[in-house]
């Protein structure tokens, strides 16, 4: 394995500012191991060998002239494959966007390029988003590089994926449960859901729209540090987005934990596995000896977020997803008139949980129904955001689990949509109240699988959240071991 | 049902308000749809012109693209709230809600509305007539594309073998003003539309025209016996394409209910679509096959909470309305009504003129008639003739320096040509004779004239007019009317 693809981003864009390595051979290794993994992993839907070259290029002429391409200088990075970019196509893990590729670019994909990123592929997701195994996907599921027996988590298990077996140092996902959290937990990497608002969704094909948020999968909490405080922003084209300057990210590093109030919510801790649950209190010693102030705090009304959120992620995703009638783009299954062609393409287009969620959703909107359902989960959330709110009077930030259990078995869980959905209790509550989470890996089970733990920190309070994850950085024992077919494979390349 | 459904020219009615048989009532109330006169759309920046090449205007935003996110024109909400403000509603916070239906006009599948809480509510319209009609609501929400069917019978949907969507029209900012059902009579849902019609244009939120679409109505209507108090069921017409095809509709369609019930039948709730050629009402669907819409909040959007200066900042912007004008102007006039010439000069175009030459001291009567006359007569008037030229005139008219019919020629010369009525008044060689002239002129016209001039003098009135004709004849009408009546009495007195 080349040394290059160990590299971290943020050692990537330094050498290729200051002319160690050329922007061409980080992203050309980049690319021959994901063509290499690919057939393994399935983590790509699409690499985009042709326009990453020519990327780097250009910022390779760009230094040459002595010029500065920008802060990730060379960089690969993946995009899970429900943000647009131009010329490479969006599918949404869908077979109904089969072909479409969008005329514009999302706003992350714009900043990130602005600032040297080069994308090299678009990432494998469940369809729409919707699930936590990347089982949904139209195009195959990707697997956990740990172990291939495994899911990577999800939806956003092609970008974890990715990032976990050294891919590239940096992928995008995003998270409207915990979709870039629990596939985080699993792979072993790091991964960041921003407070609702910090980055521009313009561009990210919407499932859930008052929940959904982009986020980045790194090795390191520095990578995702710096890649946060590039694509973090106010955007004109996204009204949901702050105009709040978020505070330096990487300048936490470093900083002192002492005195600051961490609290263990007690109800996320309830239902998880025991060495799950082991690896947070190793995680809350640590902090402790760090002179952080540990303690257990409740939040009883989360346990109703894994019930509000079956309604408004569906509610709203029944919404969103209506345009996919096979009019303008993607599919179209052509019937004798206007309403067999929108059903016939949305049967054939859809897969099985998205057809669910639809269904769920238009029910819950329902009139006769509205109010039980969906205005009643709004009030729960209401709810939700209030118990955190007092939660944090008493502590600065909090710590959890990610997700109950470690990487699950491919098929485990495929049939059960109940026990999948559980996978979610812990993230869901933070997407509900619009707070930042992020998971961190901090130790492996007794076979070796990654186990993260979670940081909550309030609106807005990301620097908070990446203060904790560099002090437990120190400490973390869980960089995971990649399968054993999945090393060879880097080997021969 | 079918035979109650009269033909209209049967009926014999002219859209009054007792035009329906002895003791039966009209319960109308309108729903007038218009598009903003905004440079862009309401949720991102493609230009909102009509006429333009199909799909030529369109972007991610309002072609719905999977990703894509609408911003709120911040000039679209200033102008639906003027509405509000000239409708005397409450301007109020707000919020917007996704109408979830499919359709392939919609490109999302939803439309971007607003449902139990809009920007406006509860305001009123007073008619000429001096009749108040309720505004329940006026909301912001934006259009749909534009399909033509091609192919078939007649280009309608049945038959149809294809269908073109023009996307230009997705996303135009609409503002949607539903009245109370206050509306008695076809004639005053006509007056309704037509006030509305001014007000908006008087503001500058709407260019008014029907036939371009930027102004839709629907009207919902039901009848009842008078001296009922509940309402009965209401059918909703569609199709209502200018005034004349709104009186029409209604009374077909008030006379099509009443028959129903005198046949003992009931009337359905109904969406129904006007056929003008026909000239009759004809069911599209029955309301319980309506869809659910399925409202819910628009998430991509925050909460419209308009503060008090901002709301005031654009009362300030209001100007006069068209009642204001009006009463400006029956005032002025010493009336107590309107009449025809001032409903003319209220009009956009016009009112600027009789309100300049007006603050200019010059006389109401000249002043109303020359722009409800004359003035109307030469629009649409050239964007630089100017309003300083119009008072010019009427100043030089009433100081008697130009006969009235000199001044009628003067004015379409300076409409014509772009020029001041001086330079007008010289190219058409009306430069002013002076008294000496006109004495000497009068005094030819005694001697050709010795009869008439003796009957004249000795106190036959009548004869005035004569001499002034001869004058005028004389002059190829270059003498003022005014002047030459003064010299031919004062000549008459000397002799």
């Amino acid at each position: 394995m080349s040394e290059m693809t160990n590299m971290s981003a943020f050692e990537i864009a330094e050498s290729v500012n200051n002319q160690t390595v050329t922007a061409t051979s980080v992203v050309e290794k980049s690319l021959a191991l994901a063509e290499a993994l690919n057939s393994k992993l399935n983590a790509f839907l699409a690499i985009d060998r042709e326009g990453a070259l020519r990327a780097a290029a250009k910022v390779d002429s760009i230094i040459a002239s002595g010029g500065s391409p920008g802060r990730l200088a060379g960089v690969p990075i993946a995009l899970k494959d429900n943000m647009c970019k131009v010329g490479l196509p969006t599918t949404c893990g869908s077979r109904i966007l089969q072909g479409w590729i969008p005329p514009y670019d999302a706003t992350v994909t714009k900043l990130l390029e602005s600032e040297g990123a080069i994308i090299v592929g678009k990432t494998n997701l469940d369809e729409f988003a919707m699930g936590s195994s990347t089982e949904n996907s139209a195009y195959g599921p990707t697997l956990n590089p740990v172990d291939l027996t495994r899911v990577p988590g999800g939806s956003s298990g092609g970008s974890a994926s990715s990032v976990a077996a050294g891919i590239v140092p940096v992928a995008l996902g995003s998270d409207t449960g915990g979709s870039i959290r629990q596939p985080a937990s699993l792979c072993g990497v790091v991964g960041v859901k921003p407070t609702y608002g910090r980055v521009s969704r313009y561009g990210l094909v919407a499932f859930a729209s008052s929940l959904d948020q982009i986020g980045p999968f790194s090795s390191s909490v520095m990578d995702s540090a710096l890649t946060l405080e590039v694509i973090a922003g106010f955007d004109l084209k996204d009204s949901t987005s702050y105009d709040e300057q978020m505070g330096s990210l990487s300048a936490q590093k470093g900083l002192s934990v002492e005195g600051l109030r961490v609290g263990m919510v007690t109800e996320f801790v309830e239902g998880s596995d025991l060495e799950v649950v082991s690896a947070l209190r190793d995680a809350a010693n640590a902090l402790t000896s760090l002179g952080a102030d540990v303690v257990e705090i409740s939040i009883p009304e989360t346990k109703l977020g894994l019930s509000a959120y079956y309604l408004i992620a569906p509610a709203e995703a029944s919404s969103n997803l209506a345009r996919f009638d096979g009019v303008r783009f993607g599919l179209r299954v052509e019937g004798s008139n206007i309403e067999e062609t929108n059903v016939l393409t949305r049967t054939k287009g859809f897969g099985a949980e998205v057809k669910r969620r639809i269904m769920l959703g238009t029910y819950a909107l329902s009139s006769g129904y509205y109010d039980a359902y969906y205005a009643k989960a709004q009030q729960v959330r209401t709810l939700i955001k209030s118990g955190f709110e007092r939660a944090y009077q008493q502590v600065d930030v909090l710590i959890s689990p990610v997700s109950p259990t470690t990487a699950f078995k491919l098929g485990e869980k495929s049939l059960d949509p109940l026990a999948m959905y559980l996978s979610d209790v812990c993230t869901i509550p933070s997407n509900l109240a619009g707070h930042p989470a992020m998971s961190m890996p901090y130790a492996l089970d007794s076979k070796g699988l990654p186990i993260g733990v979670q940081i909550l920190a309030p609106a807005l309070r990301e620097d908070l959240m990446f203060r904790l994850a560099f002090a437990l950085e120190g400490s973390s024992t869980g960089a995971p071991s990649l399968d054993d077919s999945i090393k060879e494979a880097i080997n021969r390349g | 049902m079918a035979n109650a459904e009269t033909d209209l020219k049967d009926l014999g009615v002219r859209g009054e308000s007792d035009f329906l048989p002895d003791g039966w009532e009209l319960v109308c109330g309108l729903e007038v749809h218009t598009e903003l006169k905004t440079k862009t759309k309401l949720f991102c920046g493609c230009a909102n012109v009509f006429g333009a090449q199909a799909n030529t205007n369109v972007c991610p935003t309002c072609l719905g693209l999977p990703g894509s996110l609408p911003v709120l024109n911040e000039r679209a909400l200033e102008i639906a709230a003027m509405i509000g403000l000239a409708l005397s509603a409450k301007v109020q916070a707000s919020i917007f809600h996704r109408k979830n239906y499919f359709y392939p006009d919609m490109p999302k599948d939803f439309q971007i509305s607003q449902y139990d809480i809009p920007l406006n509510a509860d305001g009123y319209l007073i008619l000429p007539s001096g009749k108040r009609i309720g505004i329940e609501r006026a909301h912001v929400e934006e259009d749909t594309g534009k399909i033509t069917h091609l192919g078939g019978a007649s280009g309608r949907i049945h038959g149809a073998e294809r269908a073109l969507i023009d996307y230009n029209r997705s996303g135009v900012p609409l503002v949607e003003i539903v009245s109370r059902p206050d509306i008695a009579s076809p004639e005053e849902a006509r007056e309704y539309v037509s006030e509305l019609r001014s007000t908006l244009v008087a503001i500058g939120a709407s260019d008014g025209k029907m036939e371009e679409g930027s102004l839709r109505v629907d009207a919902n209507v039901s009848v009842r016996p008078i001296g009922e108090t509940p309402f009965r069921t209401r059918c909703e017409i569609k199709n209502l394409n200018s005034l004349r095809s709104l009186v029409r509709a209604i009374t077909f369609e008030a006379h099509r209910q009443v028959a129903a019930y005198l046949a003992g039948e009931k009337v359905t709730q109904q969406t129904r679509h006007w056929d003008e050629s026909a000239g009759r009402t004809v069911a599209l669907r029955n309301k319980e096959e309506a869809e659910d819409y399925r409202y819910f909040p628009e998430p991509d959007l925050v909460p419209l909470r308009p503060s008090e200066e901002w709301i005031e900042g654009l009362r300030s912007q209001l100007g006069e309305l068209p009642k204001e004008r009006r009463a400006r102007l029956v005032e002025s006039l010493g009336l107590t009504d309107t009449n025809d010439q001032i409903e003319t000069a209220i009009s956009v175009e016009l009112y600027p003129f009789a309100r300049s030459a007006l603050a200019a001291g010059l006389d109401p009567k000249i002043t109303v008639a020359r722009c409800a006359n004359e003035l109307a007569s030469l629009a649409p008037l050239d964007e630089s003739f100017e309003i300083s030229w119009f008072v010019e005139l009427l100043r030089m008219e009433t100081n008697g320096e130009v006969s009235a019919t000199q001044a009628k020629s003067i004015l379409a010369e300076v409409a014509k040509n772009l020029i001041s009525p001086k330079a007008a008044q010289e190219r058409l060689g009306f430069s002013q004779l002076t008294d000496d002239q006109l004495t000497k002129t009068i005094n030819e016209a005694i001697l050709q004239n010795p009869k008439e001039w003796e009957r004249f003098r000795t106190g036959e009135a009548q004869l005035q007019g004569f001499f002034v004709g001869k004058i005028m004849k004389a002059t190829s009408g270059k003498a003022d009317g005014k002047a030459v009546v003064r010299i031919l009495l004062a000549t008459a007195e000397q002799r």
